[in-house]
């Protein structure tokens, strides 16, 4: 006995296999793909310099991308698009990228866990020392908040306004500074980094980015024991 | 014979002067002398020990400012110092059992109780014992501290003698050195009272556009990935009870105009911060820890005020009616 497959049923699967392929772009590509493999001929693999978990290139100043906020990367990768956060080589590559892309991507990259990236550098005591300060006190006499009033005292950032800076490039945190500071990144909520990155000269810039790239990815005892001492 | 009796006289006056002066040398607070200036640390001459005449010409707190983190000295006074600041800064990790919501001194008190226009820790230290029409009688400070907890921290007060207290009397006291005493109150500016009432629903757009971003569309703030509530509750469970300052309108209006958003303090308009503070004081919090039973009582008793909504019917709930218990 052959069991008869309603025509109806089959009319709405095929109507729906058709939808998901041709016009749901989110399905097109999945993050990972995008992540690992590019898209077409105008996006590179993020891996390519972000690292294959996106873990980041941190002398290169290439960001760690893993676990970051999924709606704060999906925000980055808008502003480049339009500019409101300038890189020329982030630009083209954001603007080949439609919203369901972006959104795919920040799910996957969020969702990464690996070490931190090693870096060649070798840790300047004396300078993560200051940047502690700065960024466990701020300079209130300049009305400068500490960074971990938003960030969090371990730096692990909050929702997607607020980025994780723990264990980011020193190089890339200080250059992301120095950009709210000149303009060149104009993309942050109320445009509250612009103005405290203003009032940072370039070695408190160092101090608080070698502090940052310094502390542990993850949450554990070590950074609390940290602040505690603080 | 008169001229050796003046002289003898005089010697007497001496001998009696020099001891009174040993005696209250003997007796100053040990905190003055155990607790090394910074400068003498660095190896500079005694007199540098010695109060500077800024120190004694000083009448008023307009230019004071409190001795850095750094000269906290590395001795059993320096320890109990750090305590209270880390107190001031954690007190869910350490007075866990004085606390009962997600806020933390420094949320309001800036810059950990330094900062001037947000009611500095060592302004209210030379301004006590005063006298409270909150509780009708002269207030110590370790009592003003108490209050802190019972209110604002929605708690327990901490006993009298109890660690916890000294170390913030004791970081207090280090952070007011040299500040005058009775100079007067020095918190944020007052703002002028606004000439047309509280508009709840401007202060929600105001909200909205200014303080959600950090504080959470429904007020309730924001946490890190580890838990720490980095962003405070302005009300419901966790945050401060009705009978805390922050409860009162003005002093949330005055507070907000010179403060927030966070490093950007001053950008809001009177009015904006008249209204926001009407808006976030317009919604339920913890009850009063002296409510009596009767919210109609309570208001009379503590809250009789046009800058207090307690008891008042906002978007028809009665606030007070369906707080949560305070902590105390």
């Amino acid at each position: 006995m052959r069991r008869r497959i309603p025509q109806r049923l089959v009319r709405a699967i095929m109507v729906a296999a058709l939808m998901t392929a041709g016009f749901n772009p989110a399905l097109a590509a999945s993050g990972e793909d995008i992540a690992h493999s590019g898209k077409g001929n105008d996006v590179p693999a993020c891996v390519a310099c972000h690292g294959e978990q996106g873990e980041g290139q941190p002398d290169a100043g290439y960001p760690r991308l893993a676990g970051l906020n999924a709606g704060y990367i999906e925000h980055q990768l808008a502003s480049f698009a339009d500019e409101s956060r300038r890189n020329d080589i982030m630009a083209p590559i954001a603007r080949n990228l439609g919203a369901a892309d972006r959104e795919a991507l920040g799910s996957y990259l969020a969702s990464l866990s690996p070490p931190k990236a090693a870096s060649q550098e070798a840790p300047d005591q004396a300078l993560i020392g200051a940047g502690q300060v700065l960024a466990q006190r701020g300079i209130w006499s300049k009305g400068v908040p500490a960074c971990a009033q938003c960030h969090g005292t371990s730096g692990l950032g909050v929702g997607g306004a607020f980025p994780q800076l723990a264990g980011q490039s020193a190089v890339y945190i200080a250059n992301q500074l120095t950009a709210w500071k000149s303009g060149g990144r104009g993309n942050d909520p109320m445009h509250l980094m612009k103005g405290i990155a203003s009032k940072l000269d370039d070695k408190q810039i160092n101090a608080v980015a070698a502090y940052y790239a310094s502390l542990p990815i993850g949450v554990t005892a070590a950074s609390k024991a940290s602040e505690a001492k603080q | 014979m008169s001229g050796n009796a003046s002289t003898w006289q005089s010697w007497a006056a001496g001998v009696v002067i020099l001891g009174a002066a040993m005696l209250i040398g003997y007796a100053l607070p040990h905190g003055e002398i155990v607790e090394p200036a910074a400068p003498l640390r660095a190896g500079a001459p005694p007199e540098a020990a010695k109060p500077s005449p800024e120190h004694s010409t000083r009448k008023t707190l307009a230019d004071f400012a409190p001795p850095p983190e750094s000269a906290i000295p590395n001795n059993e006074f320096g320890d109990v110092v750090r305590l209270g600041e880390n107190i001031f800064r954690h007190p869910q990790q350490y007075a866990p059992q004085f606390v009962s919501n997600d806020l933390t001194c420094q949320n309001c008190h800036l810059d950990s109780g330094r900062l001037a226009s947000a009611a500095p820790l060592w302004a209210a230290y030379v301004n006590y014992p005063a006298y409270r029409s909150k509780n009708g009688h002269v207030n110590s400070f370790a009592e003003r501290l108490q209050g802190c907890f019972r209110f604002s921290m929605n708690g327990k007060a901490p006993p009298y003698g109890d660690k916890v207290l000294v170390a913030l009397e004791t970081y207090a006291f280090f952070l007011a050195k040299g500040a005058p005493t009775g100079a007067g109150p020095h918190g944020y500016e007052k703002l002028k009272k606004p000439n047309k009432p509280f508009d709840l629903a401007h202060g929600k757009q105001v909200f909205a556009e200014h303080c959600a971003l950090c504080h959470a569309a429904d007020g309730q703030g924001q946490a890190s990935a580890d838990g720490e509530k980095v962003f405070p509750p302005l009300w419901g469970p966790r945050s401060f009870n009705w009978g805390a300052g922050m409860g009162q309108i003005n002093n949330a209006a005055a507070f907000i105009k010179a403060n927030m958003p966070l490093s950007q303090g001053g950008v809001l308009s009177d009015d904006e911060a008249w209204d926001v503070a009407a808006f976030m004081d317009s919604h339920e919090r913890p009850q009063d820890p002296r409510f009596s039973g009767s919210i109609d009582e309570t208001r009379k008793k503590y809250h009789d005020t046009p800058m207090s909504f307690y008891g008042s019917i906002v978007n028809g709930v009665r606030l007070g009616e369906k707080s949560p218990p305070s902590g105390s």
